[in-house]
């Protein structure tokens, strides 16, 4: 996958020193150019970042300088990774184990010490439904309503985020005026926090919001929109797309922009029409994008949670509860705190991450590979 | 006095073996020159010298002092890499003074040695700017000032011309001779180009696949080169090889491929009746007289004008080249005999490649 | 879209306008509407009174009710046009409404109450910034506050997080030791373990560590971050090794070759990482939530959320809150979005 201008195209392998110098002929004299763009700010930060850390690292050099001859050069990577290697192993890895542990214990106890063991009960508990189809015949119907509203939510949001996206980016990629100034009106919101993002669109939407005020003057009549559990729906994906559609159109428009202008060119000779063009060069060769695009806002959908939740509170009823809500609740907002269930609904939301992460993985592979 | 000493170096990556047991030794205020084909492994010697590649059994002496266990950083060496490896985000006199700053050289004495050796290398007028505003030739400059400027005890270059043009690596090849002469240091030089040897050095070490071949100055190389590799490898154009075997009976006689004989007297040579053999001449020490044993069909002819090469094959298939002084009247097509003095003939064993040499 | 694709590929001058030229500037503009006009909606909004903002409809500027001062009234007195009966053309300040009839004064002459049907008048105003609801938050509320805890946040995950990967990516990208493909496979499995499903014990671990309700328990779990790594490793990787040996022949140490050659080295990839970490820690909500319970930790993102809750009514606040909130990503975004824009396509989100 090439992204526009960065990383430097220049892939290079691990560093295998046995390849002589001599093999690797012809490289760069100086270190990889960055992007043109970055190098205005390197040139303004640097001096100054420089001077601003000398003291800190120069008294570091000395504890480093020991271990250095202690260890040997090679070795001394280990103190280099020490400090995130702890971090990841603290927040991250160490989670991963106790979240089974809470999982299948039961309580509302925080201390692990405290917690009866319970097995698969949570699971249990969890999956228990007459119909799996049907929320209301299930033991725990909010989390049911909440992987259903999931799975709607995340069908309907990838599928229209990534359809404008789409067009977006084929909009943008052709000979239009200010297209920088473009890309970056779409792009904005993603900066938005999602709080400011739900803000902003209720707002927008409240009865006596604009919208309806705009509603109202064309006739067709204003609405409560948050109080009706579909518009409701409706507008948390909209909402949705409109914050991250921008940041989609910038992958897919930079996948377009990748493909060599001369194949286009070749097709105008071979008289292909615009049409085919498209269909046969477009979208073949934007394919690896369009699966990584696909893909990763999967993964994001799926734990879609702050600017709905700050939005409609998941509301009106369950009618916005999404899954990472469930968890949230379930495991910190009520009372009592059931963070085994909490535990156990996330374990099965990281299946599905884990699942839709390696087939990131591989198609990215697959794309850098072909 | 030995300036370094290798004995028995080897380096392994796993099953790989890419140094295969090398004895060099490298007199102080000598000029040595590892030269061979790409993958031969003299990058890959130079830095273990340099200490920035491990040694994988054997033993380098530096000065005396063996330095297998000691880092780069503390052998007292400085190098030149191939890249030039200048640090891109520092100017020039940051470049230079990095080395010393990091041995804590008072201030103003770094600023003295710098400005000396800019002086020397003419590199005053850039010492404000960063590596990416110089051309090649001035990057190579400040590269090399970088090593003078820490007085190490040996230099090492690791092909520090082959980023530059034709023109300008012929000056820089020059400077470089010049600064050894000055300096007068030990120089180790990494090439893969035997013209750069022949004419800096003042040891050649030629190098095959992790092997040392010969070890020699490099006319000795040129005249009693030890085995068809460095007999093949020095010299330019490259040195004409006819096979054959000698007469079971007679030694002088040789038959070659070709069908044609070539009597070659018994003195100096060391060949065996019935031996398989391989006859070596340089293309400038053949020439085309109609007595000549050898038939040659001309496929190609440079004249250029002060000297003419004649491209060409033997009957079967051996390339030859002829080199000869002026202009010649040979045509494309021409079929023609060629001959050498008898003392210009070297002799090889094909089996084993090594020169065949009265002891 | 095949028209688009026409449009795109076309090889006119430019110098006449197709209709897909048309509906493609016709796209943007109306992307370009969706996108700001909700913002600039917003901003308009928090400039607004409250009274102002419960007009319906509601006008696109901010406007102010005129009022006067007058002796023996404690309060000002808003002031009205007359558009018809007896008192038609003049202006009155109305002392109390009852039903559909408003009791006037005219303020030249205050002793005199003149009773206006409400059909015959409408509000004297101005454009006026309410800049009261901007002041109101560093009086009323803890906006200072807010904003320091989001900032220390932001500023020390930062810092953090960009020392901890910067390092980790030097020693991945330079070094040859064991266990690196390991620690590679590691680094790929952080990825894939968002926080969002370790919350449970992860606010085990940090109440452990007694960060319970203490900006750090939001600080040091943000800066395990893996995308980092990845970024600058694979900027690193593109600097030369020689570059590397050249500085060890210098005599140069393992950690100055990290800050004297490296991190200058990497400094664009920093700068990028800076910016996107900048922009996750300023806007993250879920797991502050969890962490920071007692409003003096809120950051933002938190008092926003729950003021949203609890000022139902006072939109004016909740206005001016969230503009305060979104105007330093927004002055990043003027100044720094190309940056930004490649950052994130680099790393492809997080």
């Amino acid at each position: 996958m090439r992204w526009p201008g960065w990383p430097p195209t220049s892939r290079r392998r691990w560093p295998t020193r046995s390849k002589g110098v001599a093999e690797t002929k012809g490289q760069g004299a100086t270190a990889p150019a960055p992007p043109p763009e970055m190098t205005a700010l390197r040139g303004a930060g640097d001096g100054f970042a420089l001077r601003l850390i000398s003291p800190v690292m120069r008294l570091v050099e000395i504890p480093m300088i020991a271990l250095q001859r202690l260890l040997g050069i090679n070795r001394l990577a280990w103190v280099f990774l020490a400090p995130n290697l702890l971090l990841f192993g603290l927040f991250a890895f160490l989670p991963v184990i106790l979240n089974v542990a809470y999982a299948t214990t039961g309580g509302a106890n925080v201390m692990l010490a405290d917690r009866p063991q319970i097995g698969m009960g949570n699971f249990e508990r969890l999956l228990d439904c007459a119909n799996h189809l049907d929320p209301n015949t299930c033991r725990e119907d909010k989390f049911w309503r909440a992987v259903w509203n999931t799975l709607w939510f995340v069908t309907l949001q990838v599928g229209i985020m990534v359809g404008f996206s789409l067009l977006t980016a084929i909009v943008l990629n052709g000979k239009i005026r200010a297209r920088g100034f473009f890309r970056s009106v779409f792009f904005f919101p993603v900066l938005l926090s999602p709080v400011v993002v739900a803000l902003i669109w209720k707002w927008m939407l409240q009865r006596n919001g604009v919208l309806n005020a705009f509603l109202d003057w064309a006739g067709i009549g204003g609405y409560n929109w948050l109080v009706d559990a579909q518009w409701a729906f409706a507008w948390s994906v909209f909402l949705s797309v409109w914050a991250h559609m921008g940041f989609y159109t910038l992958i897919l428009l930079a996948g377009l922009q990748a493909i060599p202008r001369d194949v286009y060119e070749a097709a105008t000779m071979d008289r292909a029409s615009p049409w085919r063009a498209f269909r046969r060069i477009t979208l073949p060769l934007l394919a690896p994008t369009m699966l990584v695009v696909l893909v990763l806002a999967l993964i994001k959908g799926v734990q879609t949670f702050d600017e709905v939740y700050a939005f409609t509170g998941g509301g009106p009823g369950t009618a916005t509860t999404f899954i990472i809500q469930y968890i949230y609740e379930e495991g910190f907002a009520g009372s009592p705190r059931l963070f085994g269930l909490s535990a156990a609904a996330s374990l099965l939301v990281a299946f599905v991450l884990v699942v839709l992460t390696l087939v990131q993985l591989w198609v990215n592979r697959k794309s850098v590979d072909g | 006095m030995v300036a370094i000493e290798l004995r028995d170096v080897r380096k392994a990556y796993g099953q790989a073996e890419v140094i295969k047991g090398i004895d060099l030794s490298i007199a102080h205020g000598e000029f040595c020159v590892f030269v061979g084909p790409s993958g031969c492994g003299k990058s890959t010697l130079l830095r273990m010298i340099s200490g920035l590649e491990d040694i994988s059994g054997g033993e380098i002496a530096i000065g005396g002092e063996v330095v297998n266990r000691i880092p780069a950083a503390d052998r007292g060496l400085a190098m030149v890499f191939q890249s030039y490896a200048l640090y891109p985000h520092m100017t020039v006199r940051q470049n230079l003074s990095f080395g010393l700053e990091n041995i804590n050289t008072p201030k103003p004495e770094i600023a003295r040695k710098v400005d000396e050796v800019a002086r020397m290398l003419q590199i005053e007028q850039l010492l404000d700017r960063r590596p990416k505003d110089l051309s090649g030739g001035q990057r190579q400059r400040v590269a090399i000032g970088r090593a003078v400027v820490r007085e190490p005890r040996v230099f090492l270059f690791d092909e520090p011309l082959s980023n530059l043009d034709a023109e300008l690596r012929v000056d820089m090849r020059g400077e470089i001779a010049a600064l050894h002469r000055r300096l007068e240091n030990t120089m180790i030089y990494v090439t893969h180009d035997q013209v750069e040897a022949m004419t800096m050095a003042d040891k050649i070490a030629v190098l095959r696949l992790g092997k040392l071949e010969q070890f020699g100055r490099p006319l000795d190389l040129y005249n009693t080169p030890a085995n068809l590799f460095v007999a093949g490898f020095i010299g330019s154009p490259k040195m004409n090889f006819i096979a054959g075997q000698v007469d079971t009976n007679d030694r002088t006689l040789m038959r070659l491929d070709t069908g044609e004989t070539l009597r070659l007297p018994v003195t100096g040579f060391a060949q065996r009746a019935g031996e398989k053999v391989t006859l070596g001449i340089r293309p400038n020490h053949l020439c085309a007289s109609d007595d000549g044993p050898v038939t040659v069909h001309v496929r190609s002819v440079e004249q250029l004008g002060g000297e003419s090469y004649v491209y060409g094959q033997t009957a079967t298939g051996s390339a030859i080249t002829v080199h000869s002084p002026g202009q010649t009247r040979i045509g494309l097509g021409d079929t023609i005999r060629v001959g050498a003095p008898e003392e210009e003939i070297h002799l090889f064993d094909s089996d084993t490649g090594l020169t065949l040499r009265e002891a | 879209m095949g028209r688009t694709w026409e449009f795109l590929t076309a090889t006119r001058g430019g110098a006449r306008l197709h209709w897909t030229d048309w509906a493609s500037y016709g796209y943007l503009f109306l992307g370009v509407f969706l996108m700001f006009f909700p913002v600039v909606w917003l901003v308009l909004s928090s400039f607004k009174t409250e009274a102002d903002l419960q007009r319906y409809p509601p006008t696109f500027l901010p406007y102010q009710q005129q009022t006067i001062t007058l002796d023996g009234h404690a309060d000002p007195l808003p002031l009205f046009r007359i558009t018809g009966g007896e008192h038609e053309g003049m202006i009155l300040a109305q002392l109390r409404r009852v039903g559909l009839q408003a009791q006037m004064i005219d303020p030249a002459n205050p002793e005199e109450r003149l009773q206006v049907s409400i059909r015959d008048y409408e509000r004297l105003e101005r454009f006026s910034l309410a800049t009261e609801n901007y002041s109101d938050l560093f009086g009323r509320f803890n906006f200072l506050l807010y904003f320091w805890n989001s900032t220390f946040i932001t500023v020390m995950a930062t810092l953090i997080m960009l020392l901890t990967n910067s390092m980790a990516a030097f020693a991945l990208s330079k070094y040859r030791f064991r266990g690196r493909t390991v620690v590679l496979l590691l680094v790929i499995g952080t990825l894939m373990i968002p926080q969002t499903v370790v919350l449970v014990p992860l606010f085990l671990i940090v109440s452990e560590l007694g960060m319970f309700n203490s900006l750090w328990g939001v600080i040091i779990p943000g800066a395990a971050t893996p995308t980092g790594v990845f970024l600058l490793r694979q900027y690193m990787l593109t600097i030369p090794d020689e570059i590397l040996d050249a500085a060890r022949m210098d005599k140069a140490s393992e950690w100055k070759i990290y800050w004297r050659i490296i991190l200058p080295l990497s400094a664009p990839a920093i700068a990028v990482l800076a910016i996107l970490a900048i922009m996750w820690r300023w806007n993250d909500f879920l797991w502050p939530l969890i962490v920071l319970t007692q409003s003096e930790n809120f950051t933002l993102q938190l008092a926003l959320n729950s003021f949203q809750g609890e000022l139902q009514t006072q939109w004016s606040s909740l206005l001016a809150m969230t503009v305060l909130t979104l105007l330093p990503i927004a002055m990043v975004f003027m100044f720094l979005q190309k940056y930004i824009a490649t950052g994130i396509a680099s790393t492809g989100g997080k």
